[in-house]
């Protein structure tokens, strides 16, 4: 019997290969996430390892607002000189160096614009001269006020070179240094993991970095002879007392790395939920191609039977079969994936992290185990049906000339309708219920009730199919083209169905984006009284932000009615965390935003409230909140005001006095808006001459800068729609698949047209119209489907202020349109292979 | 031996036909030079033993297959220089076919069936013709059917209807009755026999059946790929005496 299947295996050659090929693509981006994760996660174990190699103990103060990693960088508080004098003193010290190092040093390039990161910081620090780790490569440390050294990942991304003069935003606005030095790492690195940074001066960096003067952000302790690490820390802990952190070099290194392990973990989760997506769809494929072959094979397995084969010898046949496919995919697959894996750590290295030193490449077990674990599971599941159903061929079916009859649909539909209910009421709970697994749930019933719709997908496959056909009806080739889509409703409905999923996913994520744009767009449209606003791109943590004397002359220019800034911190406010505003002019804020009337401006001691804000916390005016902020003390306020939500923005409004404490204590955002009947183009050019030492943001009229925001959303479709695309190509891969089945089985037929006179052309035509109605078939489900998910997640987050809901018709349009062409390329092998056909051979084909 | 018949212009001729499949130990010739002219308006049948080349033959002569010496015309036309394309339309327009089994496309109704080759070559049936030729095969009742709901005469029958449809110049009928119980094999036979009498239509047919020869005008013996002997105005006893006589001949002369 395994000779048997061994021998059928091998006969079939072409067709295991597109469903392998299905299986191939999934098991490489499993292994390919494995492999990223684990090559950047031993890449920065080494940066940190590194970084922390000179210091046994660091000593920090405890930070004011516990940050976490997905919400920005830790503002670290100030350490004062005076703990580094008592360090010094304790035995077993050797050297106690304070350390001033803060997030925030942007260095302005010699084309103007600020120096961006994608993620790691920009550190502004303290020279504490050469040691094992840092070497200067040309120049010498800084020595006075108006000097600066940087690293050599800064010099090469600003251009910039000894000598030059060179500006840097910190807390402060734009100042001007002398470059004198720049700076490598031991083992000739540029940066630490991509780190840029900028050292100052003691003092200046003090100042500039942290506002605190004569303060520290660490203590770097170097251990005498003989002493350990973490004797050192133990003896250093209790001497300081509460409100610091002591810690070995190791255990900072081993804990920066976990941190961020936990973002690399994401990352490759994510990648792990796509490569899920495609192996789901996989196993359409698979599972299609199984039939076809089970039902090709129908005379075959039932002389088998005849022959004495046991049903489970037969349904052992075909598993055996699944798991050569799985095993040699999962293989192909492994290799293919470390490839990836390869590709992306190093685009990440040489895009995402800026000069990462990527560790050697290797293959972990999680990826190896994975990949057989996926490969030969998704097979093997995906050939059980398929195999059950061989087992049920008759012995006598050897002798019969007919194949089995399809059995009929009902069943198959009313298990399809009780899936589909079980998935929709999984997603209606997730979305609408309050049960803490709200995303497995939603997942799930997505997932379930795809399941369900493929069941349901051949009843409607014969009427919509037919329908759709009729379009292609006009000639001969067509017609027969579209019979051949209606004649086997179960292959057409799976194949169909794979396509599904990748559509119905793009569009439901589509029908969510557009709708969240257009609600922020209205939402804009609302509340946004200013007619010019100064912002800046984001990227990594931290915001952009302008020199708040900005504001105060844009509110001088003529023809300006009101202008104010925009500051933003992330605070503990009565024990909360909680993200708060502030503003230098809360009645000129009130004008150039939102719905609401005037406001008296907020002394020192004020803050306001919105209305829900204060019904939650139980507040009224006069009400006391302690509020501390990313630096400086925890300060008590009394509530002046409520305010309507939506006539001033965020919930929290601090007094200008606040912001000085905040973490970046500069305005993010600045609001100008103009007297009645003054054009935008009298003001915006002088309110863009007042930024221009201001480089990280720019002034725009609103409207482009609504529109700038709402384009964050267009980025992320186009993001789901490239990482869906595998899934959708395996789909493409089981139209491929399915055709090429229908053309070899239906030889004879094509020998006898082309017999009685069907020309070549004539016979791809009706091989590429069988193939668009499938495609499009299953584009009109997925588009269905999605539109239908998209729609109930939008109306579940009206209450989170999707408001809008917009059903992308043009896009919708598009995906359908797209499924035509693919179906018409899908075809093309197909249809070639059977417009070639000898037509003599074909005939007497059986 | 040549086989001619001169008193009608041909409809189809093979001229020194030769036809050889494989190469080196796996060499068969399946034609060797063979020359035949089927006359219009005639009802012909070859016959021969397995092997003979006889369905080689009317392959070749129906532009099925290539030739690998000699030449062969449809008409006019010599069929052994067409292109794939000029070689789709001669068959579309004016070659019928009817094969021993597997004639009907299982998606078509027999109505559709019918006008497939006119179908394909986008044009309307004469509606006299239609009517002609359907009350002949005497299918007018079940035009609606699939394939799989008519008998195999039915579906014989339904073949014959497309062949005779686009009145092609000649009809090559391969064991047409192969599949067929002999009662539905008879009516399958006289509707041909009926067509070329009453119609004047050309039919090549290949069988081994004598019965089903017996209903030709002439029936041309091929053995070994070479022609052998003809008879005409055949009856099965006729066909059935020379097919022993060949046999016996054949027996002292193998190669």
């Amino acid at each position: 019997m395994l000779r048997a299947t061994f021998k059928s295996l091998l006969a079939r050659k072409l067709r295991l290969i597109l469903s392998g090929l299905a299986v191939v693509l999934g098991v490489m981006f499993v292994a390919g996430a494995f492999v990223v994760t684990d090559t950047l996660s031993r890449s920065f174990d080494t940066v940190f390892a590194s970084a922390y190699s000179t210091t046994d103990v660091s000593v920090t103060a405890e930070p004011k607002v516990e940050v976490s990693e997905f919400e920005g960088e830790q503002v670290a508080a100030p350490l004062p000189a005076s703990a580094v004098d008592k360090i010094k003193t304790l035995p077993g010290v050797r050297s106690a160096t304070g350390l001033v190092e803060a997030d925030g040093a942007r260095v302005i390039g010699s084309d103007g614009k600020v120096l961006t990161s994608m993620g790691p910081p920009r550190l502004g620090v303290a020279w504490t001269g050469e040691d094992d780790l840092v070497t200067l490569r040309e120049g010498r440390g800084p020595t006075g006020a108006d000097e600066i050294a940087v690293n050599a990942t800064v010099a090469e991304g600003a251009g910039i070179k000894v000598g030059d003069r060179v500006g840097v935003l910190t807390l402060e606005p734009k100042k001007t240094f002398t470059l004198v030095g720049i700076y490598g790492y031991s083992g000739d690195r540029d940066s630490l993991g991509g780190v840029q940074e900028v050292a100052f001066t003691e003092p200046v960096a003090q100042k500039l970095m942290l506002d605190a003067p004569g303060s520290y952000t660490s203590v770097r302790v170097q251990a005498a002879g003989g002493v350990t690490p973490e004797a050192l820390r133990d003896r250093i802990a209790p001497a300081l007392g509460a409100g610091y952190v002591v810690k070995t070099g190791d255990q900072l290194a081993e804990e920066n790395a976990a941190d961020l392990q936990e973002g690399l973990a994401f990352f490759g989760q994510i990648l792990l939920g796509f490569a899920g997506v495609a192996l789901f769809v996989g196993v359409f494929l698979i599972l299609n191609t199984f039939s076809i072959i089970v039902a090709q094979r129908t005379r075959e397995l039932a002389l088998m039977r005849a022959l004495g084969a046991s049903s489970r010898q037969v349904i052992g046949s075909v598993l055996v079969e699944a798991v050569v496919i799985g095993l040699v995919a999962a293989v192909l697959g492994l290799a293919a994936g470390v490839g990836v894996g390869a590709l992306l750590a190093y685009l990440f290295a040489s895009f995402g992290g800026g000069g990462l030193e990527l560790a050697p490449l290797a293959v972990p077990a999680t990826a190896v185990i994975s990949s057989f674990v996926v490969g030969v599971l998704v097979t093997v599941v995906a050939a059980v049906l398929p195999a059950l159903r061989a087992a049920r061929i008759a012995p006598v079916a050897a002798m019969q000339d007919v194949a089995t009859p399809d059995r009929p649909l009902t069943r198959i539909s009313a298990a399809g309708g009780a899936v589909t209910a079980a998935g929709a009421a999984m997603l209606g709970v997730g979305l609408f219920a309050d049960t803490g697994a709200e995303l497995w749930l939603i997942l799930g019933g997505v997932l379930v009730s795809f399941i369900g719709i493929a069941l349901l997908t051949p009843l409607v496959s014969r009427p919509v199919v037919s329908l759709l056909g009729r379009l292609f009806s006009w000639s001969l080739p067509g017609r027969l083209g579209r019979l051949n889509s209606g004649r086997n409703p179960r292959r057409t409905a799976i194949t169909a169905a794979a396509l599904m999923v990748g559509i119905a996913l793009v569009t439901g994520v589509t029908v969510i984006m557009d709708s969240a744009k257009s609600s922020l767009k209205a939402e804009a449209a609302r509340v946004l009284k200013a007619q010019i606003m100064i912002s800046g791109d984001q990227n990594g943590p931290r915001a952009p932000t302008y020199d708040p004397a900005v504001v105060r002359r844009a509110a001088q220019i003529p023809g300006v009615r009101a202008a104010a800034g925009l500051w933003s911190d992330q605070v503990v406010i009565d024990g909360d965390k909680q993200y708060v505003n502030a503003t230098d002019d809360l009645a000129a804020l009130a004008q150039t935003y939102g719905t609401g009337g005037s406001l008296n401006a907020l002394e020192d001691d004020q803050i306001a409230v919105s209305v829900p804000e204060a019904a939650e916390r139980g507040w009224q005016v006069g009400s006391t909140v302690t509020v501390q902020a990313s630096r400086g003390k925890e300060r008590t306020y009394t509530v002046a005001a409520t305010y309507p939500e939506d006539s001033l923005p965020g919930r929290i409004m601090l007094p200008a006095a606040a912001t000085r404490d905040f973490g970046v204590p500069q305005p993010v955002l600045g609001f100008v808006r103009l007297d009645d009947g003054v054009p935008v183009s009298a003001v915006l050019p002088q309110v863009k001459a007042l930024v221009a030492d201001s480089p990280e943001v720019s002034a725009t009229d609103a409207a482009a800068f609504v529109d700038d925001q709402a384009a964050t959303f267009d980025t992320l479709i186009t993001m789901i729609q490239i990482l869906l695309a595998l899934a959708i190509l395996i789909a493409v891969l089981g139209v491929i698949n399915t055709l090429a089945l229908s053309v070899l089985e239906r030889t004879r037929e094509l020998g006898l047209l082309r017999a009685v006179g069907l020309g070549r052309a004539q016979t791809m035509r009706m091989v590429t119209v069988e193939a668009v109605v499938i495609s499009v078939f299953g584009a009109l489900l997925g588009v269905t489907v999605g539109a239908g998910m998209g729609t109930a997640v939008t109306r579940a987050l009206e209450s989170d202020g999707i408001t809008e809901l917009v059903l992308p018709w043009s896009r919708m349009g598009t995906y359908l349109v797209l499924a035509a062409l693919v179906g018409v390329i899908a075809a093309v092998l197909p249809a070639i292979r059977a417009a070639r056909l000898n037509v003599l051979g074909a005939i007497a084909h059986d | 031996m040549a086989a001619t018949n001169a008193d009608r212009p041909a409809a189809a001729r093979a001229d020194e036909v030769w036809k050889v499949y494989g190469s080196g130990e796996a060499r068969v010739v399946a034609l060797r030079g063979v020359t035949a002219e089927f006359g219009r308006g005639r009802f012909t049948a070859i016959m021969g033993p397995s092997g003979s080349g006889k369905s080689t033959l009317m392959h070749c002569l129906a532009g099925l297959d290539t030739v690998d010496r000699g030449t062969v015309h449809v008409g006019d036309t010599e069929v052994s220089k067409l292109n794939d394309k000029t070689l789709t339309r001669l068959r579309r327009d004016r070659i019928g076919f009817i094969f021993q089994q597997f004639n009907l496309l299982p998606t078509l109704s027999a109505k559709e069936n019918i006008r497939l080759p006119l179908d394909i070559a986008g044009r309307k049936p004469d509606p006299q013709w239609w009517d002609i030729v359907i009350d002949t095969v005497g299918l007018r009742d079940r035009l609606s059917h699939r394939p799989s709901q008519l008998s195999g005469g039915q579906q014989q029958r339904v073949a014959c209807a497309r062949a005779l449809i686009g009145r092609p110049d000649v009809i090559f009928a391969d064991e047409p009755t192969g599949n067929l119980d002999s009662r539905s094999g008879a009516e399958v036979l006289s509707f041909l026999r009926a067509s070329v009498r009453e119609h004047q239509q050309t039919i090549v047919m290949v069988t081994h059946d004598p019965v089903a020869a017996s209903y030709a005008d002439r029936v041309v013996f091929l053995a070994d790929g070479q022609i052998v002997d003809e008879l005409a105005d055949p009856t099965a006893e006729t066909v059935l005496d020379l097919m022993k006589r060949l046999d016996t001949q054949a027996e002292p002369v193998m190669l």
